[in-house]
């Protein structure tokens, strides 16, 4: 059986394109719609976000990119006049199914916002309000989860020495950095991030196009921007979203140096949007 | 072609400017009225009451003299009526608001409930006094004590703390309510830690606003039958009580023109009060506004 499958792969690879090795699927969406009251926001929406790549969503404002970001954590849902139908699977469990807690989801599924959204609270609060909402009390635990993740966020060395300050006092890079950390502190295996670099200076923006890069090794990060150097700098696929649609959903370099649709030629070149 | 005649813009000018300097004139009037006013009625109190103000008139139950009166048992009284209402007006208000933000769906029915809270709050507050005579007083048999007296004076507050309260939640980022739930918190996690925190400076204000109005309201009291003449201390939440307000009321009414001075100086430790409470609410509200 084993042997069976190991040579239909090595066929098939031989058969197509550069050796790809073989990457497992975490969100699995099926023909979803989503209406903001009579207003369809997203229409037939089929896509399969890799685990542990950095999938980028481009298109022009207005086209569907940060609904469709916030529907994987049913952050949508805040929106009281929002409709939905088709599936969203995520590690092949259906997200709007009842037996699902919304709590649950959004405990492995972490969100980065386009503006920095701290509390007012200290950075070291901040960093812990997670693991602290999920009942983890132990200060030295606490500690630990701190320096970890803001480790990770690229961070840890700015503040280490004022980690009890109040994160306002942290300029707007920093406080994405930091709510990038808020995010990993609670151990996700997924990132969302809704156009996180577009409050933000190019140094910042280099900054976090850098973690974002280091954290792919062990998160599957979704990325929304409508900055298509950007998208092509730090992704591995690339869905291009227009109107509601997605256009064309390929691999980053093949969608960027060949794209299939005249649309998403026009968009990658210049062209409007 | 000039549209514009240079020759009526020159000859409007005076005439603008002119009607702009009566205009001003006219509101710093209208603003000079009240404060004159008031700075009449501070005159006429203060040089009245003061010499009845001492430590033996704070320290005196009332008494038939006017020279041994005191309020001793009106401010016990208001002491105890605001230990009663604050806790029971604060935890009701707080809790509607919370409700009817947070968790209530947006339909008809929260719809009604929020602008007849609005509408509540501008009921005269004798009717609220008839309320807690037919309800506290006689309804549920709790007689003319302290309890049904802070009761009633729950219900007048609780539309300002609803209210103010409700104001005070709105007025915190969604930014703050996303990053929260975004980390699969629950929504009375996000309130207990993020919301509640946020508004608390907002809500104390209002909260301590609504007492000071509480403090000196006389007239649902009148109604309920609150005692004007008693030399004892309040013992518990059952006992007789009177309050600053129904004190001074009573010693006005009086015929001897003693009392009337007597009054003047009530009005000036009531006055004290209310201007202290104000402050501490100005005080909150500077100190902690501008978070975000």
């Amino acid at each position: 059986m084993n042997t069976a499958t190991n040579r239909k792969q090595v066929s098939i690879i031989n058969t197509n394109e550069p050796i790809k090795e073989e990457t497992k699927t975490i969100y699995e969406v099926d023909n979803f719609n989503l209406w903001y009251g009579d207003n369809q926001a997203l229409y037939e929406v089929n896509m399969a976000i890799p685990m542990n790549k950095v999938t980028a969503i481009i298109g022009p404002s207005g086209c569907g990119k940060s609904t469709f970001i916030k529907a994987l954590n049913r952050m949508v849902e805040l929106v009281p006049s929002v409709k939905m139908n088709g599936t969203i699977k995520y590690n092949d469990k259906d997200i709007f199914s009842s037996k699902y807690k919304v709590e649950d989801l959004r405990t492995s599924v972490g969100m980065v916002f386009q503006n920095p959204n701290p509390f007012p609270k200290s950075i070291y609060e901040n960093v812990v309000y997670g693991p602290k909402t999920h009942g983890i009390k132990k200060k030295k635990v606490l500690d630990e989860i701190a320096e970890k993740s803001l480790k990770e966020a690229a961070l840890w060395d700015e503040v280490k020495d004022r980690l009890h300050e109040n994160a306002f006092g942290l300029s707007g890079g920093q406080q994405q950095r930091l709510c990038i950390a808020r995010c990993l502190a609670i151990e996700p295996d997924v990132i969302l991030m809704d156009e996180p670099t577009s409050a933000l200076d190019p140094i910042s923006t280099t900054k976090i196009e850098e973690l974002v890069q280091n954290l792919k090794k062990d998160y599957s990060i979704t990325i929304v921007t409508h900055n298509m150097q950007q998208a092509a700098r730090i992704s591995d696929k690339t869905a291009f979203f227009l109107n509601g649609e997605v256009i064309e959903y390929n691999n980053t370099d093949a969608l960027f140096s060949n794209p299939d649709d005249k649309r998403t030629e026009d968009y990658i070149t210049g062209r409007f949007g | 072609m000039n549209l514009v005649d240079k020759k009526v813009v020159q000859n409007k000018m005076n005439k603008r400017i002119i009607s702009n300097r009566i205009m001003r004139q006219m509101f710093f009037l209208a603003s000079a009225f009240g404060i004159v006013v008031l700075a009449i009625l501070l005159y006429r109190i203060f040089s009245e009451g003061l010499p009845y103000l001492d430590w033996r008139f704070l320290t005196n139950f009332a008494s038939r003299f006017p020279e041994e009166a005191g309020i001793k048992a009106a401010i016990a009284g208001s002491v105890w009526l605001m230990a009663v209402t604050a806790p029971i007006s604060l935890v009701l208000g707080v809790g509607t608001a919370i409700y009817l933000e947070e968790y209530a769906k947006e339909n008809k029915f929260t719809q009604f409930i929020r602008m007849n809270i609005s509408n509540l709050a501008g009921v005269p507050s004798v009717v609220f006094g008839l309320l807690g005579l037919t309800v506290f007083v006689r309804l549920m048999e709790m007689g003319r004590s302290i309890i049904a007296g802070g009761l009633t004076m729950s219900l007048l507050i609780l539309p300002i703390i609803v209210v103010s309260s409700q104001e005070a939640i709105r007025a915190i980022p969604k930014n703050q309510y996303e990053a929260s739930y975004a980390m699969g918190a629950t929504k009375w996690q996000t309130i207990r830690r993020i919301v509640l925190p946020a508004a608390i400076p907002g809500i104390l204000t209002g909260g301590i606003l609504a007492l000071s109005r509480a403090i000196g309201e006389t007239a649902p009291l009148l109604m309920i039958g609150a005692l004007s003449f008693i030399a004892y201390l309040p013992e518990n939440i059952w006992s007789g009580f009177t309050v600053l307000p129904i004190q001074i009321f009573n010693w006005t009414g009086r015929p001897q023109e003693e009392f009337h001075l007597v009054a003047s100086a009530g009005i000036i430790v009531l006055l004290i009060i209310l201007l202290l409470m104000n402050s501490i609410a100005v005080l909150i509200r500077s100190k902690f506004s501008k978070r975000y």
